[in-house]
C-alpha cells in the first residue's frame, strides 16, 4: 500500500502520510457530499416501513407521474438521438460555412439556466407569446401539457448525444466513409454499416445520459407543465408536490425511482465507458480510433 | 455550392437546422424579443429592484462559494482519483458522475434532509447555532454537490495524461514535492482547472430544482434569481419574468464565451505538449 | 483503361493546391506523383478518385468525362494512406465490401471464391478471419489493396502506400506491387514524397512543386536530365554553387564547366556527390577535408573549400583520405541552371 509500485522511485505526492491523509480526506467528503445523499433517499423511503412505501408507489397519482415521465422520455429521447446523429454527421463529415457557430448554438442549452428555457417556451407557446393566441383559437394544447413537457426536455437535452458523437466522428475522420464510398456503398449503407458499428457506444452512452436527464429535469418542465396533479406532473415535480404537502415518505419513495434510474444510468455509464465511450469528449487529442495510425493530420492535402 | 463528396449532407443538416431553430433558438428569441419590449426604463427598474439586486447577490456569492470549495475538493478528489490506488477506488470514480444523473429535485430533498436542523449533518453545527438548510449556507451546499463533477471531470484527464518524465526531469533538477506541484504540475493543470471552473461556476448560478428545496426561499435572504423569475411568472408579472430571465440568459451567455476561450486555451496547451 | 487530366484546378480555403494541371496515364501504365508536402499531389489523386471535385478541368477515363462522376459510381479502387480498413470487419468482410454494396448482385458463393482468390493474391491465406487490429501494418496495406482490387476497379490509386511501414517491410512491399502490377496490368497511380520510392516502382515519374508539374518522364528521363534546380535537388543530394558564366563557360575554383546557351551573368550550379571526385592535384575546386565518413558503398567526404563552402562527395571505399587533408575536387558532372 505504501509504495504504490514496486521498483520505481517515489513521484510527487507518494509520501505515505501525505498519501493516506490526502484519501482519508477525499473519502470523507465522498461520503457527506455523494454517499449521504444517496443513503437518506433509501433511509427516508422506507422509514415507515415496506408497506407504506408500497403504498405511495402505487398511488393512482405517483403511477401517473411515473406514466408521464416514461412517455416524456419515449418520445423526446428517440428524437433527441435522430437530431444528434444528424447534427453530427453534418458536422464532421462536411465543410460548410457557419459550422463553428453551430457547434456552439448546440451547446448552448448546456449553460443556461432551465427557468430560463422554461421561461422562454412561455413566450413562444404561452398565451402572452408568439403563438400562444393561435393556438388557443385552433384549440390546440402545447403548454400545460404533454407536448410543452417534451419541448422543454429536447431544449436542456438538446446537446447530449450530439456532444458524444461530434468529438469521436471528428477523431475517426472521413477515412472509412470515403472507403465504403469508393467502394460503391451508398449513403445510408455507410451510415449503417461503416459509420454506426463504430459509434455505436458513445451513441448508447449519449442516449443513456439524455435518458437521464429527461426523466430527471425538474425546472424547465415545472414552468411549462402547469402542475396539475394527476395531469401533468413528472415523477420529479411530484416529488415537490409531495414534499410541499408533508407526505415526506411519499415523496421519498417517488424519490427512490429516481434515485434508482440515477444508480442504473451510473452503472450503464461505467460499462459503456469500458467500451471506450465519453473518451473522446474528454480527451479531445486522444480519441483516434484503435485500427488507425493517428499522424493523419500532418499530411491530409499534400 | 461547392459538392459534397459525402452523402446525406443536404438531410443531416437539414434536421439539425430545424431542430436547433425550433428547440433552442426561436424559445431564447422570444424571450429575448418579450424583454426587450419593455423598454430601457421598465427594463433597468426591474432587474435593479432591491428584491432583485439581492437574489444576483446571494446567487453569486453562494455559487462563488461553491465553486471555491468544488476547486480544492474537485482538485484533491481527481489527484487522489489519478495517482493513488487503494480499494474502492474505482467505485468512486463512477461515483462522482452522481450528482449529474441524480435528479435535481431529488438531490435537494435528500441535501435539505441531510442538513435541516435535525438532520444528519444539519444538527453537529447546529449545536454551534449554525444553521445549515434555510440560509445561503444551504444554497451553496446544494450549488457545491450539483457542480462537484465539472472540475473532476476537466482535471482528470489531463493528470492522466501527464508525463511522468516532466516530473522526473523537474526532480533530477532537485525539486521538492511542493515545488514540483507548483511550479510544474499546477501551472500544466491550470487550462483544464479554469475551464472546470467557469463550467461548475456557470452551472451554479443557474441551478434550480437543487436550490429552492434547501434555501429558504425568503426575499432579500435566500431568494436565487431563478427562483425570483419563476415566482414572477407565478404572480402572471411576465415583463418581470422576461427581464430578469433574460439577466440570467445573458450571465449565462458571457459564462459559455468565457468557457470557450478558456477551453481553447487548453485545448491549444494540449496540443503543443 | 487511359486517363487524362486536362488543365485541372482545386483551391481549399485561399490555398491554390493545384493549378492547372494536365496530365496524360497510359493505359496499363504504373505512374508515381512525387513531390513534398504540399505540391498538391495527393489532392490530384483525390480528384482522380472522385473524393475531391476540380473547381476547374475535366478529368477524363478513357474517352468518358469522369469529372463529374461521383466517387460511388466511379469505378476506382483507392487505398488510404492508413488504410481505412474497416475495424469492426474481418479481413475477409473487409475485402467483400465492395462486391456486397455493389449493384451487381453476386451470389455468396461467387464472392467467397473472390475473396479466396483475392486473398491467395495478397498472399494473406489463413489471415482471413483476423480483424484489421490483430494484423500487422504490412499485412494490413495488402488488405486494403485487396479490397480495392475486389471490385474490379477501372484504376488503381494510392495514397502514399508504404509511407507508415518499416523500412525492409516498405522495400518488399515495393517490389510485390511491381509484380502484382505486372500480372494485373491495371492502370495504376500513386502518391509519394520519396524518391526513391518513385524511382524504384514507376514506369513514369511525375514530380509535382506548389501546384504544378515541374517534370515528366521515365525514372531516367528525371535523374539524368533534371528539367530545373527543384529537381534536381528534389531527387538526391546535391552541393550547390554560385558562379558566373563569360562566354559559354563558368569557372569554379580552376575548373572550367560548360554553360553552352547561358548568356553572360550569374548562375548556379548543382554537383552530386557522386558527380565529384577527390584528387591531391588537378583541375578542380581546391578544399580541406573537414570529416569523413564511412559507409558500405563508400566513403563519404565533407569538405571546405578555400572560400569557406561546404562540400560533400563521395568516393571509393578504398580512397585513402582523413580530417586536415588538403587536395582539389575534382568535377566529373555538373549541371548549370540559371540563377533563381
Amino acid at each position: 500500500m505504501s509504495n504504490p509500485v514496486k521498483g520505481r522511485p517515489p513521484r510527487v505526492g507518494d509520501a505515505p502520510a501525505f498519501r493516506r491523509t490526502l484519501i482519508g480526506i477525499v473519502l470523507a467528503l465522498v461520503a457527506i457530499v455523494i454517499i449521504a445523499p444517496l443513503a437518506v433517499i433509501g433511509y427516508q423511503a422506507f422509514s415507515q416501513g415496506l408497506q407504506v412505501y408500497a403504498a405511495a408507489i402505487a398511488h393512482p397519482d405517483t403511477l401517473h407521474a411515473i406514466g408521464l415521465t416514461v412517455v416524456t422520455a419515449l418520445i423526446a429521447v428517440p428524437i433527441n438521438t435522430a437530431f444528434g446523429v444528424a447534427a453530427a454527421w453534418a458536422i464532421t463529415k462536411f465543410d460548410f460555412w457557419g459550422r463553428r457557430f453551430l457547434l456552439v448554438v448546440i451547446e448552448i442549452p448546456f449553460s443556461i439556466s432551465p427557468i430560463v428555457a422554461g421561461v422562454a417556451y412561455l413566450f413562444v407557446y404561452g398565451l402572452q407569446g408568439l403563438f400562444g393566441p393561435a393556438l388557443d383559437s385552433a384549440d390546440i394544447k402545447i403548454l400545460f401539457a404533454l407536448p410543452g413537457i417534451v419541448l422543454a426536455s429536447m431544449f436542456v437535452t438538446a446537446p447530449f448525444v450530439a456532444r458524444e458523437l461530434i468529438p469521436l466522428m471528428q477523431a475517426q475522420g472521413r477515412d472509412l466513409e470515403e472507403a465504403a464510398t469508393s467502394l460503391g456503398a451508398s449513403g445510408w449503407r455507410t451510415f449503417f454499416s461503416v459509420t454506426l458499428p463504430n459509434i455505436r457506444w458513445a451513441l448508447l452512452y449519449g442516449v443513456v445520459l439524455c435518458n437521464a436527464r429527461v426523466m430527471g429535469e425538474f425546472g424547465a418542465v415545472s414552468v411549462v407543465s402547469g402542475n396539475i396533479r394527476g395531469q401533468t406532473n413528472t415523477l420529479p415535480l411530484h416529488i415537490e408536490l409531495l414534499y410541499h404537502d408533508y407526505q415526506t415518505a411519499g415523496a421519498f419513495a417517488a424519490a427512490s425511482i429516481l434515485a434508482l434510474l440515477a444508480v442504473v444510468t451510473l452503472i450503464a455509464k461505467v460499462l459503456l465507458e469500458r467500451q471506450g465511450a465519453g473518451r473522446a469528449r474528454r480527451r479531445p487529442g486522444l480519441a483516434a480510433p484503435a485500427v488507425a495510425p493517428k499522424t493523419a493530420s500532418a499530411e491530409v492535402s499534400s | 455550392m461547392a459538392r459534397r463528396i459525402l452523402p446525406g449532407f443536404p438531410l443531416a443538416l437539414g434536421i439539425t437546422l430545424v431542430y436547433v431553430s425550433i428547440i433552442v433558438v426561436l424559445p431564447l428569441g422570444a424571450l429575448v424579443f418579450k424583454a426587450a419590449s419593455l423598454g430601457f426604463e421598465d427594463y433597468w427598474r426591474i432587474v435593479s429592484s432591491p428584491r432583485a439586486v439581492a437574489s444576483y447577490r446571494v446567487t453569486a456569492l453562494s455559487a462563488l462559494a461553491a465553486t471555491a470549495f468544488n476547486l480544492v475538493f474537485g482538485m484533491a478528489l481527481a489527484w487522489v482519483l489519478v495517482r493513488y490506488r487503494f480499494p474502492g477506488r474505482r467505485f468512486i470514480d463512477a461515483l462522482v458522475d452522481l450528482p449529474f444523473a441524480l435528479p435535481t429535485a431529488v438531490a435537494g430533498i435528500a441535501l435539505t434532509t441531510l442538513f435541516a436542523e435535525n438532520g444528519w449533518f444539519g444538527s453537529v453545527p447546529a449545536h454551534a447555532g449554525i444553521k445549515v438548510a434555510y440560509t445561503p449556507l444551504g444554497i451553496m451546499v446544494a450549488m457545491a454537490f450539483t457542480s462537484l463533477p465539472f472540475i473532476v471531470r476537466t482535471v482528470q484527464p489531463v493528470l492522466e495524461d501527464l508525463d511522468p518524465a516532466l516530473e522526473e526531469a523537474a526532480q533530477t533538477l532537485g525539486g521538492s514535492d511542493r515545488s514540483i506541484f507548483l511550479r510544474v504540475i499546477l501551472p500544466l493543470l491550470t487550462p483544464a482547472l479554469l475551464a472546470g471552473l467557469s463550467l461548475s461556476f456557470a452551472r451554479s448560478l443557474g441551478e434550480f430544482g437543487a436550490i429552492i428545496f434547501i434555501a429558504g426561499n425568503q426575499p432579500m435572504s435566500t431568494e436565487i434569481t431563478a427562483l425570483l423569475a419563476f415566482i414572477r411568472l407565478e404572480e402572471y408579472d411576465y415583463q418581470a419574468a422576461a427581464a430578469i430571465a433574460s439577466v440570467l440568459l445573458i450571465t449565462a451567455f458571457l459564462m459559455l464565451a468565457i468557457t470557450n476561450i478558456l477551453q481553447a486555451r487548453a485545448l491549444r496547451y494540449m496540443a503543443r505538449g | 483503361m487511359k486517363i487524362r487530366l486536362d488543365n485541372v484546378v482545386k483551391t481549399f480555403e485561399t490555398f491554390r493546391a493545384v493549378r492547372d494541371v494536365s496530365l496524360e496515364i497510359e493505359s496499363g501504365e504504373l505512374v508515381a506523383l512525387l513531390g513534398p508536402s504540399g505540391s498538391g499531389k495527393t489532392t490530384i489523386l483525390r480528384m482522380v478518385a472522385g473524393l475531391e471535385y476540380a473547381d476547374a478541368g475535366h478529368i477524363y477515363f478513357g474517352t468518358e468525362d469522369a469529372t463529374d462522376i461521383p466517387v460511388r459510381d466511379r469505378g476506382v479502387g483507392f487505398v488510404f494512406q492508413h488504410y481505412a480498413l474497416f475495424p469492426h470487419m474481418t479481413v475477409t468482410e473487409n475485402i467483400a465490401f465492395g462486391m456486397k454494396v455493389s449493384k451487381v448482385r453476386r451470389d455468396k458463393a461467387a464472392i467467397d471464391a473472390r475473396v479466396t482468390e483475392l486473398l491467395r493474391l495478397v498472399q494473406l491465406d489463413g489471415l482471413g478471419e483476423r480483424f484489421p487490429g490483430q494484423i500487422s501494418g504490412g499485412q494490413r496495406q495488402r488488405v486494403a489493396l485487396a479490397r480495392a482490387l475486389a471490385v474490379d476497379p477501372k484504376v488503381l490509386l494510392l495514397d502514399e502506400p508504404f509511407g507508415a511501414l518499416d523500412a525492409n517491410v516498405r522495400r518488399d512491399l515495393r517490389r510485390w506491387l511491381r509484380e502484382i502490377h505486372q500480372e494485373l496490368g491495371i492502370t495504376t497511380l500513386f502518391v509519394t514524397h520519396d524518391q526513391e520510392e518513385a524511382l524504384d516502382l514507376a514506369d513514369r515519374v511525375v514530380i509535382l512543386d506548389k501546384g504544378q508539374i515541374v517534370q515528366q518522364g521515365t525514372p531516367e528521363d528525371v535523374c539524368r536530365n533534371p528539367a530545373s534546380a527543384f529537381v534536381m535537388n528534389f531527387l538526391g543530394d546535391t552541393n550547390r554553387f554560385t558562379a558566373a558564366v563569360s562566354g559559354g563557360v563558368a569557372r569554379l575554383g580552376n575548373a572550367t564547366i560548360p554553360a553552352p546557351g547561358f548568356s553572360d551573368g550569374p548562375v548556379e550550379i548543382f554537383l552530386r556527390p557522386s558527380d565529384l571526385g577527390w584528387n591531391v592535384s588537378g583541375e578542380g575546386i581546391p578544399a580541406t577535408v573537414a570529416r569523413v565518413i564511412d559507409r558500405p558503398a563508400g566513403r563519404r567526404i565533407l569538405a571546405v573549400t578555400a572560400s569557406g563552402e561546404a562540400v560533400e562527395l563521395d568516393v571509393a571505399p578504398e580512397t585513402q583520405v582523413s580530417a586536415q587533408d588538403k587536395g582539389i575536387i575534382i568535377i566529373e558532372r555538373a549541371r548549370v541552371y540559371a540563377a533563381a
